[in-house]
């Protein structure tokens, strides 16, 4: 898995860094180090219990099938990821992966060759990104209100252009690529590992990635230094379009069904797995690797509820439950270092810093 | 850039907020508050404009039957855009009223079904008090745990609706399991007027005079103004907001109910995705998402809106799946209005400015 890629970002100092003048920041990013630690225990422990616990859990088919489940949040992660470090939201991508399908069965339907839908798909996926990054950058719009709008425009613009019907004629070729396994691994999860490399990169290692990172924990700051807030932003809204027709392409060809509710609620799965893997939902801070591993994490703990025979709707309260928690936990445990730090301080006998 | 023209409207807005009646004041408040009721004349054009073009189409539209039916079906969306607002304007949302409608409504439905005996009053007001209660999680976690508000509910929406369907189990409870007196509720007149209709305009009248008048109705508006500063005013803002959510999750308990009377099938499923037809007519309604202006009126203005449309849409003879496309659509020329709008208040504002201070 592309999670044990080493993040190699300037904003982890090394640890001895602490009383000096980048005290705050260092114990920040240390809370991202510990959360990142914690998830993959959680994760490790998670799939110790499985594997004893529940039947199949371990059998390499279901493995391959756990994988391939979370393909399509995985892709949409990777941008999700870089959206809410840079302060903002992208409620829409489930959206744009249905209307991106409905477009695939309607192009199909009308004769064109797949070769020449899918392009098309991507580039519906790259316009539906790039209106939510207009609105956002261009009239200065709250990300959540103009992706909560387009979240309901997109799908029910896929609605109106496929109505309710199923298209399950695509091509075997396509289908059966999309279902293809290595050994345990599915084609599709290498094709997830070289977007996730990609977009690690892009986050941790190059300019653009310490500029999100910077927009994300002050816009202004960041103006001023420089960094071109409004094109980055239109810019990554603008992939996060291109992000879900891409999981639209795997997720119709998974299925060989290309519907226009496909993937409803998905949205809430991406946002939680980035939630829970560190990112702040306030911007600025957050890792890929922890994504990842939050991905693989809710992944497994649908999985192995799915094979102990618990019904859908409670895997939805404990994705939710999750969500909370993951939010809950860090901003509990501020307050509780708060009020140690308080009580010790008082007991030093209030030294003035 | 968003900030400074955004913050001399809210700095307007909060000034208007925290001195009602105030007959000293600047003439901003005079300009802001016109605004606002262009905004909510705005709605009423829009559904003047909507009743006479479909009825041209077709007359039967605005017969007695179809208005009553438009005011059935927009009574339970607005009850719910009501509550929706007094989160809203605190700078919140809460995206788990859905769930919390399906909860109450499945809840008061299988007491209905399977213990005869209940007084009806006392199942209506259990679903209430269901409905507060989850809201007091909501409010809870928002306020007091400091969890972002759209986290937070995007997390009970599911949870609750888990909770639905653990209870539920796939039972679907049916109008003849009911008592005939509780759906009469739901099918009811009073002098010709939908009895739920009613009851949203009461609780809409309600709520308006409160936020309006009272001191805490104008503390919300002040804590989504400027939560800081509404901390340095004093304002217990942590009280205030778990108490908005609190009302909020009431009134969808009370929507449950309304749910089951009026369409006496229930199951886990009930108001499934009507999170968003909510927060739609709100932000239609002229409820700024970011808090601190907008009115109650504006949002059931909003809901009768959206929901009329739905009403016309079958008239005319739209297909209904285009209904989604067009609430997302409304949302966002709404929102974009808004925005607009609040650009030339601001210059406006600054222009006064300028010329009071020569």
């Amino acid at each position: 898995m592309p999670a044990e890629k080493p993040a190699r970002s300037p904003e982890t100092p090394a640890r001895s860094a602490e009383a000096t003048a980048e005290g705050a920041f260092g114990r920040l990013t240390g809370l991202a180090r510990r959360w990142e630690g914690l998830i993959l225990v959680l994760l490790v422990a998670v799939m110790l219990w499985a594997s004893f616990a529940v039947d199949g859990f371990a059998n390499p088919s279901n493995v391959s099938f756990l994988l391939l489940d979370t393909t399509e949040i995985a892709i949409m992660a990777l941008t999700m990821t870089l959206v809410i470090v840079a302060a903002e939201i992208d409620l829409s991508v489930a959206s744009t992966l249905g209307l991106s399908c409905a477009v695939l069965g309607w192009l199909w339907n009308a004769g064109l060759a797949i070769e020449t839908i899918m392009p098309i798909c991507l580039l519906v996926g790259a316009l539906c990104g790039a209106v939510n990054g207009l609105l956002v950058t261009r009239l200065g719009l709250p990300s959540l209100a103009v992706t909560i709008g387009t979240f309901a425009l997109y799908r029910g613009l896929a609605y109106v252009i496929l109505g309710d019907q199923a298209v399950a004629d695509l091509p075997p070729a396509y289908t059966g690529l999309a279902t293809q396994t290595f050994g345990p691994i599915p084609l599709v999860t290498v094709l997830v590992a070289i977007l996730a490399a990609l977009a690690a990169v892009v986050l941790h290692a190059t300019g653009l990635g310490r500029s999100i990172f910077a927009l994300g924990s002050n816009e202004e700051a960041a103006f001023f230094a420089g960094v071109r807030v409004k094109r980055i932003k239109f810019w990554l809204f603008t992939a996060s379009g291109v992000f879900a027709s891409l999981a639209s392409l795997v997720y119709t060809f998974r299925y060989a069904s290309a519907r226009a509710d496909n993937g409803v609620g998905l949205e809430l799965a991406v946002v939680a797995a980035v939630l829970l893997g560190g990112v702040s939902i306030f911007g600025g801070r957050g890792s890929l690797p922890g994504v990842l591993m939050a991905v693989l994490l809710l992944g497994v703990v649908r999985n192995a509820l799915i094979l102990a025979d618990v019904a859908n709707e409670v895997l939805n309260f404990v994705t939710g439950l999750l969500l909370v928690a993951s939010v809950l936990a860090p901003n509990l445990g501020a307050v509780w270092r708060r009020r140690t730090t308080r009580r010790s301080v008082r007991l030093e006998g209030n030294t003035p810093r | 850039m968003s900030g400074p023209e955004a913050e001399v409207l809210r700095d307007a807005g909060a000034a208007e907020a925290a001195l009602p009646g105030g007959p000293g004041a600047p003439n901003g408040r005079g300009l802001v508050e016109r605004v606002a009721r262009v905004r909510e004349l705005g709605i009423v054009v829009a559904l003047v404009a909507l009743f006479g073009v479909t009825g041209a189409v077709n007359p039967a539209f605005l017969g007695f039957d179809s208005l009553r039916d438009i005011l059935l079906n927009s009574a339970i969306i607005a009850m719910l855009a009501v509550g929706q607002t007094l989160v809203v304007v605190t700078r919140n949302v809460d995206l788990s009223v859905s769930s919390i409608v399906g909860l109450a409504a499945f809840g008061g439905a299988v007491i209905l079904a399977d213990d005869p005996g209940v007084p009806i009053p006392v199942v209506i007001a259990g679903c209430v008090l269901l409905g507060a209660l989850c809201g007091a999680v909501n409010g809870l976690l928002v306020g007091v745990a400091k969890v972002p508000a759209l986290v937070a509910t995007l997390g009970t929406l599911y949870a609750f609706r888990g909770i639905d369907f653990a209870v539920a189990g796939g039972r679907q409870v049916n109008a003849a399991d009911m008592p005939e007196a509780f759906l009469s509720l739901g099918s009811g007149s009073v002098l010709g007027l939908p009895l739920l209709a009613l009851v949203a305009v009461v609780v809409l009248l309600a709520v308006g005079w409160m936020m309006g008048n009272l001191p805490w109705g104008r503390e919300l508006y002040a804590i989504g103004s400027n939560p800081d500063a509404a901390v340095l005013a004093g304002i217990r803002v942590r009280r205030r907001v778990v108490t908005a959510f609190v009302v909020n999750g009431a009134l969808a308990g009370l929507a449950g109910v309304m749910w089951a009377a009026r369409f006496g099938t229930v199951d886990a499923t009930v108001a499934t995705g009507k999170e968003l037809d909510v927060i739609a007519a709100v932000v239609v309604g002229g409820v700024a998402i970011f808090g601190g202006s907008g009115t109650v009126y504006g949002a059931a203005l909003g809901a009768l809106l959206l929901s009329s449309i739905t009403s016309a849409l079958a008239v005319l003879r739209v297909d209904a799946l285009a209904q989604t496309a067009i609430n997302g659509a409304l949302l966002i020329a709404a929102i974009v209005l808004d925005r607009v709008l609040a650009l030339r208040v601001a210059a406006a504002l600054r222009r006064r400015r300028y010329r009071d201070a020569r």
